[in-house]
C-alpha cells in the first residue's frame, strides 16, 4: 500500500472518465476492426442463392445460417441415387470460409450441381427466417408453390464460346432446359456459308428464366457457355420515363415511377436561371 | 516462342470460328495457328456416329487423335458437326479402353465359365475360339455358330466376317444390329422396287416444299439434315411446309407447321387414310399414265403372325417364358379380332371377334387389280381413322381431323414436291415393311417419287447400315449386293468369285438377329460371336437372352473398345480396335460411300475386327470345316461335303480358310507398294511398332500385301455392272464419299429415274421411270383373298408396286393392369448403347442417365413427381428410371417414352421381342407398361 | 478412476457427441430428430429451436423475421432462463470440448503453474455482446455469425469442414498458451447471452461448507473459477451467472462439498 500512495492520487472521477474513454476506445476499435472484416466477409455479388432469397442485402441479414434449406434440398426424395439408394449431392451447399460466399449461408454452383426445379419447393418452406421467402414462390391464385415462379439467376450465353453459334448442332442447354421451348427457345438462321444448313442458336428468355442452372451443367464447352448470373447482375433496366407504346403490359414496369419527384439534375441545371442569365456573353 | 500452347489453342480456335461465320481472320492470327499446326497432319474421314455420314477432318500428333473440325468440302454437313460429331476426338481415349484379351478363368488358369476375367494373350484367346467352333460344329453344325454384326462394321470388316462365316465356316447365322434399325426398310425396298435402298438423296431437302417426318426425330437423330430442313424452311417459310407424325411430341416439332400425335401403330392407318383421299377424293390426283406405265398393284397375306416365338419351340415347351409372357406369345398362332383393327380387315372377308390364325411371316404377294387396291382402301374413311388414330386424349376429335385433311391434301397438292422421312418409327413396327411399302403407294399414285424435291426416303441409325450390312450383305439371308443366300444363281456367283466348291455356301439363311438369341436360349448356338455392337443392350426382352448367354452352353466372345453389356456377358473379351486405327469404310442414307485412312496405332494391343476373322481363318482347314453336316436347326436337309470339289480345285484337306479366303493369290497382287498405301500406318497388313504377339504366338509383322483394299475390291465387283457400281478404291481416298452406282466416274442422285440413273435410261430407253430392281418380278395375279395360281406368274420387269395392306394392332396393348405404351429411342448425346458417348466427360454430363418422359396429367395420376424414382414394369421386366414431365419429350396421355443408351436404365428388359415378321425388325416402340413409385 | 469422479463430464461428453450426431444423421439421412444447426435447428420435425443471440443479430441488422425462429430463440430463451442456466455452454457447445481439452492440456502440461498476467478481462464477451450488435446494425450482416467457431465446428461436423476450421485449431492455441478458459471464460458473446439468459434458472450448484476440506481441486477445474468465492466459507448456491453447469466441481469433490441443487426461491 505504501508503495501505491507515491503514486499521484487520481480522482475518482477522473479515473471514471480515463476509464470510461479508454472502454469506448477500445470498443470502437472493436467495432471497427470487426465491421471491416465483416464488410469483406460478404459474398461475392456472383453468388447464386437458393430459390425465393429475398435480395442479397436483405438474404444477409435475415439468413440464420441454419442450413435446413440445403438439408431438405439434399434429402428430397427425389434426391436418391439410382444405384446406392444414397442421396446424391444436395444443390445447395453451406459456404465454407475458402468459398467466395458469406460463411454458413446457403449457395450453389450449377456447374456442379443445378437446382433440379423440384414442383414442391422443399428448400423454401422449411426456411425459419425468412430469408427465403414462399411468398416469392407462391401462385397468389391458388396458393400453391410454382416452380416456375423460382428467380434464382438469369442464363447468359457467350455467343463467342457457344459452338451452336458456329453452326454446330449441339443446343444441349436447350433439351436441358426443364421450361424448354419457354425459357430457351432456337432462333433459326440460314448459315450462309455453307448455303444449306442452319443455325439453331439458344435464345434465353429472361422472363421465364429460372435460372436453375440446368443448361449451364449441360453444356458441353470446356468452360461452360451458358452460364447463370444473379439477374441483378444479369440485367439491364430502362428508365422509368418511357413506357413501350405497343405493350399494355409494359406500365406496370414503370410504375415506380408514381408519386417520385419528376425534377432532374445535372451539370447545365445546377445554376438558377438568373445566375446563368446573369453571367452575360462576352461581346 | 511468343505463343505458349494455351494461346495457340485459342487463336486457332477463334480462327476456324471466325472462317466458319466467313469473317476475315487478320493476317497475324492465321500465321499463327498455321505455324501451331506444325506437326499436325490433318486427313479426312466419316463421322463415327449415325447415318447422315458427315464428313470431318482429323489431326494426329504424335500417334494420337488431338483434333478434329467439320470437314468443309463434305457436301453432307460442309464443315458442320453435331456435338457427337464435335467430340470425334474424344472418343478413342476414354481410360478403361481394353487393351488386352480378357478371358473367364478358373484359379488354375483354366477356361471356366463360371470365373473371373483375366488377362490372357491373343494366341490363348483363338485356341480357346477355336475349341469352342470346334465343338460347336460338332454338336450343332454351322448353324450352331452365331455371329452379332454390325451397321457400324467397316465395310472390310464386314465383308471379311461374311466371307469367314458363309464361305468357310458354311453358316448364316451371321446378322447385324441394323436389324433393329432398318430392315423394314430394306423388305420395303425389296418388295417394292426389288432392288435394296433409297431413290433419292439428301438434295431432296433443298428442292422439296414439304418435308413429312414420320416417327422420326431428326432434330436429335438427324441433326445435321434437320440444319438442313430447318434452312429450307427458312429460304421460304410460306411455301415450305414441314410435319411431323409421331406418337409424342419431340424437339423436332418445333420447327412443324403442324404435328401430328397419333396412337402407337396407327401410321398405318393414316398412309391408308391419304390413299384413300387420294382415290376416293381426289381421283385426278393420280397420274394415271406414270401408274399404268410404272405400277403394278400387290397384296400379300395379312395372318402372318408378329415375328415372336411361336408354338412348340424348345424354350416354350421348356417353361423358359411367365405365364404372363405367354399371354403376348399366344397371338402368335392365332388371334382374336379386335374391334378396332375389324374394319380396316373387312375388305379381306375378316370381322370383329374372328380368330385369325397365324402363319409364319412370309414375303409372299401377288398382284391385284386397281380395283381390288380401291377396296382395300374403301374402310379408311377420315371419322374411321381420326377415331383409331388420335394418339393425344386431350386433343379434340376436329382438330384432329383438320391435321389429318391437311397433311392428306400436302401430299395431293399438285405442283407440290413432298419427301416423306421416316427412321425408326416406321422400321421398328410389328408391321414395319407394311407400313413402308404403303409410303411409297402414296408417292406412286401421285407420281412423286424418284425425281428430285419429292419421294418416300428412308433415314438410316447407323453409319454403315446401308454401307455394310445391307450393301456388303452381312445379314443371315443375304450375300454381297442384293444376292440372296437362299437363291442357287447367287450363291455360285459368291462362290465362284470366292474360289470356293460350288455348293459350299448354305442355302437356309433364317438365323436372323434374335433369331440368334433365341437359338441360343433352345441350346442350338453353341458359338457366338459379338462385333462391333452391343446385342445384351440393343436387344429387346433382354433378360432372356442374358440368362441363357450364361447358363446355356455357349461360349460368347465380344470384340470391343469399351467394356459394356455385352462383354460383361461374355467368355472372352477380345480389344478391338477403333474407328480411326484402322483403314475403313461407311456408307451413309443416300448411298454415299466413304473411305478412310488409319490415323493412328491402336492402343494396347487392340486390333481390327478384319484382323481379328482373318486371324480366326487361319486355325480352320478345308478338312475342319467343308465336310458333310446332317440337317440342324432351320436347315431340314443335310449339307453335303465339298472337300473333294475343294481337291479339285487345288486345295488340300490342310489348306486354310486364310489361304482360300483371304491370303490369295488375288489378294497377294494389291502390294504394299501401292502409292495409296503410303504415308499412313496399316497395322493389319504391315503390322505396326508394338509388335503384337499374334494368334500363333509370334509378334504380329503384318499379312504383306494390302488386305483392305482387296477386301474391297473384291466386294465391289459383285455390285459393279449390276446397279451398284462403286468407284475405284483409290478415288474414294480422295473424294468426300460417292453416291452409288457410280457410272463412268459420275454418281447418281435419283435412282430409278432415267434423267438421272443411266440404268434407268438403259432399262427404258427414251422412257422417264425404270424400276429396275430384280428380285420378285413374277408374280401370280389374284384378288385381296388370295393368288389364283393356275394362271401361272405374268413378268412385271421395271415396274414397282403398290400394296394394299390393312391396319393390325400391335400384340400387345395397354390394358388394365399394364395401362401404358412404353416407346424407347434415343437421344442426341448419346450414341446407341452408350459405350462410347458415355465416356465422352462432356456428353455425360449433358445427358447423365435416361429419364422417363412422362405427361404431367400421368404422373399426377400416379403420384409420382418430377424427379421421382419409378419401376417401369412390363410382363417381361422392370427398370427403374426418373420422371421427367418438363424435358425434351412430351408424351401424351397413356405414353411414356424411355431412351435405351443408358446400361444403368436397361430399358430392353422390359421391351416386347415381337418383331415384323417379314423383316424380323424388332418394334421397339410398343408394349404395354405399369409405372408406379420406387 | 471412480465414477463419481467423472460421472458429469462422461454425460455431458454424451450429450454433446449426441447432439452433434443427430445434426448429422439429419443432413446425412435425412433423420427428422434434429435438423439444421446450432443457430436454428428443428425438433422432430415440429419444434423450432434458435439461438438467441443470432437472432437479436439479426434484429440488430434491422431485418424483419419469420415466427418459427421467434418461437425457436423463445423455447431457448425459455429453457435456460428457468430450467438449465448457463448450460449450453458445457453440454451442448462443441466448441466446449475443444476448450476443456485445451485446460485439461495445460494442467498436464503444467502451463498453468506459470504465473502470467491475464491481460484480459472476463467481462469482455459482454462487450463482445453490444460490439456485436453494434456491428450487425453497420454491415447489415449478423456479426458474431460470420466468426463464431460454434458454428462453424457444428457446420462442419453437419456439412462437411472448410478453412474456417483453422479458426477451432486458432482457440485452441491460444487457451492452451495466451489465456487460461479464454475463449469460453472470457471472449465468446454467445457464452455471455448465455450467462445474463442463465442468471436465475433453477438448477444450481450448491456448496455445503461444513463438508468441505478445502483441498481446492474444485477450483483447480472450474473453468469459470470466480464463481466458486463461497468455498470452504458459506454453504450457498452458486449465484453468479457465469456458471456453466458443468458439474467438473461436482465430479471431483470427494467429500460430498458440491452437488447440483434446484434453487428454490420460495423459502427466501
Amino acid at each position: 500500500m505504501s508503495q501505491e500512495t507515491k503514486k499521484p492520487r487520481i480522482s475518482e472521477r477522473r479515473r471514471f472518465f480515463t476509464d470510461l474513454a479508454h472502454h469506448a476506445g477500445l470498443g470502437v476499435m472493436g467495432v471497427l476492426l470487426w465491421a471491416g472484416y465483416t464488410e469483406k466477409a460478404k459474398s461475392s455479388p456472383l453468388t447464386l442463392r437458393p430459390p425465393a432469397a429475398l435480395g442479397e442485402n436483405d438474404f444477409l441479414k435475415t439468413c440464420i445460417k441454419c442450413g435446413l434449406c440445403a438439408e431438405a434440398c439434399v434429402n428430397r426424395p427425389q434426391n436418391v441415387d439410382r444405384e446406392t439408394g444414397r442421396p446424391r449431392p444436395g444443390t445447395l451447399k453451406m459456404a465454407k470460409a475458402k468459398d467466395p460466399v458469406t460463411i454458413g449461408t446457403p449457395f450453389f454452383n450449377p456447374r456442379d450441381v443445378p437446382c433440379y426445379m423440384c414442383e414442391d419447393i422443399p428448400c423454401v418452406p422449411v426456411c425459419p427466417t425468412g430469408a427465403l421467402d414462399p411468398a416469392k414462390v407462391t401462385d397468389p391464385k391458388s396458393g400453391e408453390l410454382d416452380f416456375r415462379m423460382m428467380r434464382m439467376g438469369l442464363a447468359i450465353v457467350d455467343p463467342n464460346s457457344c459452338i451452336a453459334f458456329w453452326g454446330i448442332q449441339c443446343d444441349a442447354c436447350y433439351r436441358a432446359c426443364p421450361l424448354l421451348d419457354e425459357a430457351i427457345s432456337l432462333e433459326y438462321d440460314r448459315n450462309p456459308r455453307t448455303g444449306k444448313h442452319a443455325f439453331l442458336k439458344p435464345v434465353v428468355h429472361a422472363d421465364v428464366c429460372t435460372g436453375c442452372g440446368l443448361c449451364e451443367r449441360a453444356c458441353v464447352t470446356e468452360k461452360p457457355a451458358i452460364f447463370i448470373l444473379p439477374r441483378e447482375i444479369a440485367l439491364g433496366k430502362a428508365g422509368a420515363h418511357y413506357v413501350k407504346g405497343w405493350d399494355k403490359k409494359d406500365q406496370q414496369r414503370v410504375e415506380e415511377r408514381i408519386g417520385k419527384d419528376v425534377t432532374t439534375h445535372d451539370k447545365s441545371s445546377s445554376e438558377s436561371p438568373e445566375d446563368y442569365l446573369n453571367r452575360g456573353l462576352e461581346f | 516462342m511468343g505463343m505458349n500452347r494455351r494461346d495457340f489453342l485459342k487463336t486457332s480456335a477463334a480462327a476456324a470460328a471466325a472462317s466458319a461465320v466467313g469473317i476475315t481472320v487478320p493476317q497475324e492470327v492465321q500465321a499463327a495457328a498455321a505455324k501451331g499446326e506444325e506437326g499436325w497432319r490433318w486427313d479426312k474421314a466419316p463421322c463415327r456416329f449415325c447415318g447422315t455420314g458427315c464428313g470431318i477432318m482429323l489431326a494426329t500428333k504424335d500417334g494420337k487423335i488431338v483434333a478434329v473440325k467439320g470437314d468443309p468440302a463434305a457436301p453432307v454437313n460442309r464443315g458442320l458437326n453435331c456435338i457427337k460429331g464435335y467430340f470425334n476426338a474424344k472418343i478413342m481415349y476414354g481410360a478403361d479402353r481394353l487393351k488386352v484379351p480378357l478371358l473367364r478363368m478358373n484359379d488354375k488358369g483354366e477356361f471356366d465359365k463360371k470365373g473371373k476375367f483375366r488377362p490372357v494373350s491373343w494366341k490363348r484367346a483363338f485356341d480357346e475360339m477355336e475349341k469352342a467352333i470346334r465343338k460347336a460344329l460338332k454338336e450343332s453344325g454351322p448353324e450352331g455358330i452365331g455371329v452379332f454384326g454390325s451397321g457400324q462394321y467397316t465395310i472390310m470388316e464386314g465383308y471379311a466376317a461374311q466371307k469367314m462365316v458363309k464361305g468357310g465356316f458354311r453358316g448364316n447365322a451371321i446378322d447385324p444390329n441394323a436389324r433393329h434399325c432398318m430392315a423394314s426398310a430394306v423388305v420395303g425396298f425389296y418388295q417394292t422396287f426389288g432392288i435394296d435402298e433409297p431413290s433419292g438423296c439428301y438434295d431432296d431437302i433443298e428442292l422439296t416444299d414439304t418435308i413429312v417426318a414420320w416417327g422420326s426425330n431428326m432434330a436429335e437423330m438427324h441433326p445435321i439434315l434437320w440444319s438442313r430442313v430447318t434452312d429450307r424452311k427458312l429460304s421460304d417459310p410460306e411455301r415450305v411446309k414441314v410435319v411431323n407424325i409421331q406418337t409424342y411430341t419431340h424437339r423436332s416439332c418445333d420447327l412443324s407447321d403442324f404435328n401430328i400425335i397419333f396412337a402407337p401403330q396407327t401410321d398405318l392407318a393414316i398412309w391408308n387414310y391419304i390413299a384413300h383421299e387420294i382415290v376416293y377424293n381426289h381421283p385426278e390426283a393420280i397420274d394415271w399414265d406414270f401408274v399404268k406405265k410404272h405400277i403394278v398393284f400387290a397384296v400379300g397375306p395379312r395372318n402372318i403372325g408378329y415375328g415372336m416365338r411361336r408354338a412348340g419351340e424348345k424354350s416354350l415347351k421348356e417353361g423358359k417364358y411367365s405365364a404372363k409372357e405367354m399371354e403376348i406369345i399366344k397371338k402368335e398362332m392365332a388371334k382374336k379380332i379386335s374391334e378396332k383393327e375389324a374394319p380396316a380387315l373387312a375388305p379381306y372377308g375378316v370381322k370383329a371377334g374372328d380368330v385369325m390364325k397365324m402363319q409364319p411371316g412370309t414375303l409372299a404377294h401377288w398382284m391385284i387389280s386397281f380395283e381390288e387396291y380401291k377396296k382395300s382402301l374403301e374402310p379408311y374413311t377420315l371419322d374411321y381413322v381420326a377415331e383409331i388414330a388420335k394418339g393425344d386424349p386431350n386433343e379434340s376429335i376436329d382438330s384432329f381431323k383438320k391435321k389429318l385433311k391437311m397433311l392428306a391434301d400436302l401430299y395431293i397438292e399438285k405442283d407440290r414436291k413432298v419427301v416423306s422421312f421416316w427412321t425408326m418409327g416406321m422400321n421398328q413396327h410389328t408391321r414395319g415393311t407394311w407400313v413402308n411399302t404403303l409410303s411409297y403407294n402414296v408417292h406412286f399414285l401421285l407420281n412423286k417419287q424418284a425425281k428430285p424435291g419429292s419421294g418416300a426416303f428412308s433415314l438410316t441409325g447407323q453409319p454403315s447400315a446401308c454401307g455394310t450390312a445391307r450393301e456388303v450383305g452381312t445379314f443371315c439371308h443375304r450375300l454381297p449386293a442384293d444376292l440372296m443366300v437362299k437363291n442357287p444363281k447367287h450363291r455360285a456367283i459368291t462362290e465362284k468369285k470366292w474360289q470356293i466348291p460350288e455348293g459350299t455356301i448354305n442355302p437356309v439363311g433364317k438365323q436372323h438377329i434374335m433369331k440368334i438369341h433365341r437359338d441360343i436360349e433352345d441350346g442350338l448356338i453353341k458359338f457366338a460371336w459379338v462385333n462391333v455392337c452391343n446385342p445384351y443392350q440393343d436387344s429387346a426382352n433382354a433378360n432372356h437372352w442374358i440368362k441363357a448367354a450364361r447358363n446355356m452352353d455357349v461360349f460368347i466372345v465380344t470384340s470391343d473398345g469399351y467394356p459394356g453389356i455385352s462383354a460383361m456377358v461374355s467368355d472372352l473379351v477380345l480389344p478391338s480396335a477403333m474407328i480411326y486405327e484402322k483403314w475403313g469404310g461407311y456408307g451413309n442414307a443416300e448411298r454415299r460411300t466413304q473411305l478412310w485412312r488409319q490415323q493412328v496405332v491402336p492402343v494396347g494391343q487392340a486390333m481390327s475386327d478384319t484382323w481379328q476373322w482373318v486371324e480366326l481363318s487361319k486355325r480352320f482347314t478345308v478338312k475342319d470345316l467343308w465336310g458333310a453336316y446332317p440337317p440342324s436347326g432351320p436347315r431340314k436337309k443335310p449339307l453335303p461335303s465339298v472337300i473333294e470339289a475343294a481337291k479339285k480345285m487345288g486345295y488340300k484337306e490342310d489348306t486354310t480358310m486364310y489361304e482360300i479366303l483371304f491370303a490369295n493369290d488375288r489378294a497377294k497382287k494389291y502390294t504394299l507398294d501401292d502409292p495409296v498405301a503410303q504415308g499412313f500406318d496399316d497395322s493389319d497388313s504391315r503390322g505396326d511398332h508394338r509388335n503384337v504377339i499374334g494368334s500363333d504366338g509370334k509378334p504380329f509383322k503384318g499379312y504383306g500385301f494390302f488386305i483392305h483394299k482387296y477386301l474391297f475390291e473384291e466386294y465391289a465387283w459383285f455390285g459393279r455392272g449390276h446397279g451398284h457400281d462403286l468407284a475405284p478404291f483409290d478415288v474414294y481416298m480422295k473424294v468426300r464419299g460417292l453416291k452409288w452406282p457410280v457410272v463412268d466416274g459420275k454418281e447418281t442422285a435419283w435412282r430409278f429415274n432415267c434423267k438421272y440413273d443411266p440404268y434407268a435410261a438403259k432399262a427404258n430407253p427414251g422412257g422417264d421411270f425404270a424400276f429396275y430392281g430384280p428380285l420378285a418380278k413374277k408374280l401370280f395375279s389374284g384378288d385381296l383373298l388370295k393368288p389364283d395360281k393356275k394362271k401361272g406368274k405374268t413378268p412385271i420387269p421395271n415396274k414397282a408396286k403398290i400394296f394394299a395392306r390393312p391396319y393390325m394392332d400391335p400384340p400387345e396393348m395397354p390394358d388394365k393392369e399394364y395401362d401404358t405404351w412404353l416407346c424407347t429411342g434415343r437421344v442426341l448425346e448419346h450414341w446407341h448403347s452408350g459405350t462410347m458417348t458415355m465416356r465422352v466427360p462432356e456428353l455425360f454430363r449433358a445427358m447423365p442417365e435416361a429419364l422417363c418422359y412422362m405427361n404431367p396429367k400421368d404422373a399426377k395420376a400416379k403420384g409420382v413427381k418430377r424427379g421421382d424414382l419409378v419401376w417401369v414394369e412390363s410382363r417381361r421386366g422392370k427398370v427403374k428410371a426418373r420422371v421427367e414431365t418438363q424435358g425434351r419429350n412430351r408424351p401424351p396421355q397413356g405414353l411414356v417414352f424411355v431412351p435405351w443408351f443408358d446400361e444403368k436404365v436397361f430399358i430392353n428388359k422390359v421391351t416386347l421381342d415381337a418383331t415384323c415378321p417379314m423383316s424380323k425388325q424388332t418394334d421397339f416402340k410398343k408394349c404395354a407398361v405399369k409405372i408406379y413409385k420406387a | 478412476m471412480k465414477w463419481s469422479n467423472v460421472k458429469y463430464l462422461i454425460l455431458r461428453r454424451i450429450v454433446q457427441a449426441a447432439l452433434l450426431f443427430l445434426y448429422f444423421a439429419g443432413n446425412y439421412w435425412g433423420w427428422k430428430v434434429l435438423q439444421g444447426d446450432l443457430s436454428t435447428s428443428m425438433l422432430l420435425d415440429k419444434v423450432p429451436l434458435s439461438d438467441p443471440f443470432a437472432v437479436l443479430q439479426i434484429f440488430a441488422t434491422g431485418a424483419t423475421l419469420g415466427v418459427n425462429v421467434l418461437i425457436g430463440a423463445a423455447i431457448i430463451a425459455l429453457f435456460y432462463g428457468i430450467v438449465g442456466g448457463r448450460a449450453f455452454c458445457s453440454w451442448v457447445c462443441p466448441v466446449n470440448m475443444v476448450t476443456d481439452l485445451a485446460a485439461w492440456l495445460r494442467r498436464k502440461l503444467w502451463i498453468d503453474r506459470i504465473e502470467r498476467k491475464v491481460w484480459i478481462t472476463r467481462n469482455a464477451r459482454y462487450y463482445m455482446i453490444v460490439i456485436a450488435l453494434i456491428v450487425s446494425a453497420l454491415t447489415g450482416l449478423a456479426a458474431f455469425e460470420v466468426i463464431s467457431p460454434i458454428t462453424i465446428l457444428n457446420r462442419g461436423v453437419i456439412f462437411g469442414f472448410g478453412a474456417g476450421a483453422g479458426l477451432l485449431l486458432a482457440i485452441f492455441l491460444f487457451d492452451l498458451f495466451v489465456v487460461k478458459n479464454g475463449w469460453c471464460g472470457h471472449i465468446c458473446p454467445l457464452g455471455g447471452v448465455h450467462s445474463i439468459l442463465g442468471k436465475y434458472s433453477l438448477i444450481r450448484v450448491t456448496h455445503t461448507s461444513e463438508n468441505c476440506t478445502l483441498c481446492m481441486k474444485c477450483k483447480e477445474v472450474c473453468p469459470e473459477v470466480q464463481v466458486l468465492g463461497m468455498i470452504g466459507k458459506r454453504s450457498e448456491d452458486v449465484a453468479k451467472a457465469e456458471c456453466t453447469n458443468c458439474g467438473r466441481c461436482v465430479d471431483v469433490c470427494d467429500d460430498d462439498a458440491l452437488g447440483f441443487h434446484i434453487r428454490n426461491y420460495l423459502s427466501k
